[in-house]
């Protein structure tokens, strides 16, 4: 036994154990941007103050928390799936310690002011390089590990998290091309309405491949894994796959409505994003579905609590991405909270929700235990961030129509209604909602350290022995 | 020159409509049901909890 190969559990920790730290961080970065709104005085220090902390927030969020999510996850999915250990494992750890890196030099330079100002890009040329080797090294390990399979079907997952690794890379290096003028500024290769145009491209596909087609790759491998029952329909899944490959590149100019854009570039936007209604809502049927005839686990297991939630809250936030870039209703929603609302259903109730079911999956196999420290802290998380999410949307979506039609009313003369600084003082009581439920939420990630503290504390580190597929056995 | 561009664009959208379409021929046909079900199994037939004392000596510090 002693002598058998063992699986690559070690980076996996690592990336697992690094997710909810970079997510208590990065969510309290956003309780504090979410106060700062509320109570403008707290913004004491320059680098301290709503512009600098907002970008801090939107890249501890999504590539701190949510990269290390995704590196521990598709690390071990691919491991598991394939029958082998992680292909090149020195190159794994370099993709640790250096994503670390990066981590922490946007929590250095985004303070600083030292940013290209470009949404989820705002990382100056330096760090654009170390993501691209770290980004390069991962694709190696990820695919190495599939040209060794031991097994011949490449499962679903993989393809998901595949497709997320080749997309993301084409993305970053495409939006990140920039002249260095100094060792900390650069300027954006491209101008005027293509540079908003490539920006966008990027922006959209951030969402549809970073924060969309990997999480979904967790969704096959975890819901299935959870629920002990096959995914409903594999062939759908496929199909599914393909759907949002040929769609989701084409749908970004949903973000340049009814600007310098051409008119019909925007039309193209809008019809490909309701066109992406159909396979996502298609991936999410496949997933729940996927409990049919189990549905009571769902009373008993909070894991699978999570996990199924955040389906229905990718189906809303699929729905509503969908309407929104109908351009009549977006002349409505753009600029005001509406958008925000939209964001965090789906970065709040999707991304981190079925981010965070993975992870506890993951935490006690990594110790070499059967679960949690306690279950029933995990039903509490599970409860008190499903209230911090309702909080937070419902408000951020009555202050968005609000803002939005306040904006757009005018007197029989053709004169504004409201000035602007109206509308921000009928903000102010969603805004304190908003920060209440962000608080909420915040807590549930500080239940979730003290049970990743309790699990693992005092426990030895275990590598699981490296299983023969099961037709081997047969 | 204009007009071979975009001739491209259309033909490569084109292209991409029929790779779609044929893939869900593909996916809906016979021939990929044995398969598919064969992969569905994956994550299920592999048993990842450290059952028996005996398995956890694969313990390390790693
Ligand atoms: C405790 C939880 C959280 C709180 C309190 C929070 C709060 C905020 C606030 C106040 C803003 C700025 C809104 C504005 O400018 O009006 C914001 C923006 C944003 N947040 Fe969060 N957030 C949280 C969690 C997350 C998570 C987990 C993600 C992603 C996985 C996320 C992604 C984003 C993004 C992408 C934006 C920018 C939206 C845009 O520009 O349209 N947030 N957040
Ligand atoms: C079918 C799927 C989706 C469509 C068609 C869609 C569409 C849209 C539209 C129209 C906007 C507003 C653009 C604007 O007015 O500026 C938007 C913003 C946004 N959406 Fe979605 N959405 C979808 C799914 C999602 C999901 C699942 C997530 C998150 C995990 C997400 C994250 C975002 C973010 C972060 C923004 C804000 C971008 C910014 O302005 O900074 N979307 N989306």
């Amino acid at each position: 036994m002693q002598s058998q190969a063992t699986y690559n559990y070690k980076v996996v920790r690592q990336f697992a154990i690094m997710t909810v730290v970079w997510g208590i961080v990065g969510m309290l970065v956003g309780v504090i941007v979410a106060a700062q709104l509320v109570w403008p005085e707290l913004n004491v220090l320059e680098f301290l103050s709503f512009g600098r902390l907002r970008p801090l927030h939107t890249n501890a969020v999504i590539f701190a928390f949510g990269g290390c999510a995704l590196f521990a996850t598709s690390f071990y999915v691919v491991q598991r799936t394939c029958h082998t250990k992680l292909f090149a494992p020195g190159l794994a750890a370099f993709v640790f310690w250096g994503w670390q890196l990066v981590i922490v030099l946007a929590a250095l330079t985004l303070p600083l002011g030292i940013t290209t100002g470009k949404e989820y890009a705002e990382l100056e040329w330096p760090i654009d390089i170390l993501i691209t080797v770290i980004w390069v090294a991962y694709a190696i390990v990820f695919f190495g590990t599939i040209a060794v399979r031991k097994v011949s079907h490449i499962y679903v997952a993989n393809w998901f998290y595949g497709a997320f690794i080749i997309a993301v890379a084409l993305l970053h290096i495409f939006n990140s091309a920039e002249w260095p003028v100094s060792l900390l500024k650069s300027y954006s290769a491209y101008a005027g309405v293509q540079d908003a145009m490539v920006q966008w491209w990027y922006g959209h596909n951030a969402v549809g491949f970073f924060l969309t087609a990997a999480f979904l790759g967790m969704m096959y491998y975890f819901v299935p894994k959870q629920a002990d029952r096959p995914i409903f329909s594999y062939r759908l899944s496929v199909v599914h796959f393909w759907a949002l490959i040929f769609t989701y590149m084409w749908a970004g100019p949903h973000h340049l409505h009814y600007t310098a854009l051409p008119d019909w570039a925007q039309s193209v936007g809008m019809l490909f994003s309701l066109i992406l209604l159909a396979p996502s809502w298609g991936g999410m049927i496949n997933g729940i579905m996927t409990l049919s005839g189990a549905w009571h686990k769902l009373r008993t297991d909070p894991i699978l609590k999570f996990l199924i939630t955040s389906l229905s809250f990718y189906g809303m936030s699929t729905f509503e991405g969908p309407m929104m870039s109908v351009k009549s209703v977006n002349a409505l929603s753009h600029y005001t909270d509406w958008t925000i609302g939209h964001v965090h259903s789906g970065a709040l109730g999707w991304v981190a929700f079925i981010a965070i079911g993975s992870i506890y999956f993951l935490l006690p196999r990594l110790y070499g235990k059967t679960e949690m420290y306690s279950t029933k802290l995990i039903n509490t998380h599970f409860w008190i961030a499903t209230v911090g999410i309702v909080l937070y949307i419902a408000s951020m979506w009555i202050s968005g129509v609000m803002q939005g039609l306040m904006w757009r009313a005018t007197n029989a003369d053709g004169t504004l209604t409201y000035s602007f600084a109206e509308g921000v003082k009928a903000s102010y009581p969603f805004w304190t909602i908003r920060f209440v439920g962000g608080t909420l939420f915040l807590v549930g990630m500080l239940i979730m350290f003290y049970n990743m503290i309790k699990t693992i504390a005092g426990e030895k580190a275990y590598n699981a022995p490296v299983v023969a597929p099961a037709a081997a056995h047969a | 020159m204009e007009d071979l561009v975009n001739n491209l664009r259309s033909i490569i959208t084109v292209i991409g409509l029929l790779c779609f379409l044929g893939i869900c021929y593909w996916a809906f046909s016979k021939h990929a049901r044995a398969g598919f079900d064969e992969a569905a199994q994956l994550p299920l037939t592999d048993d990842d909890l450290p059952a028996s004392p005996a398995e956890k000596e694969g313990k390390t510090n790693g």
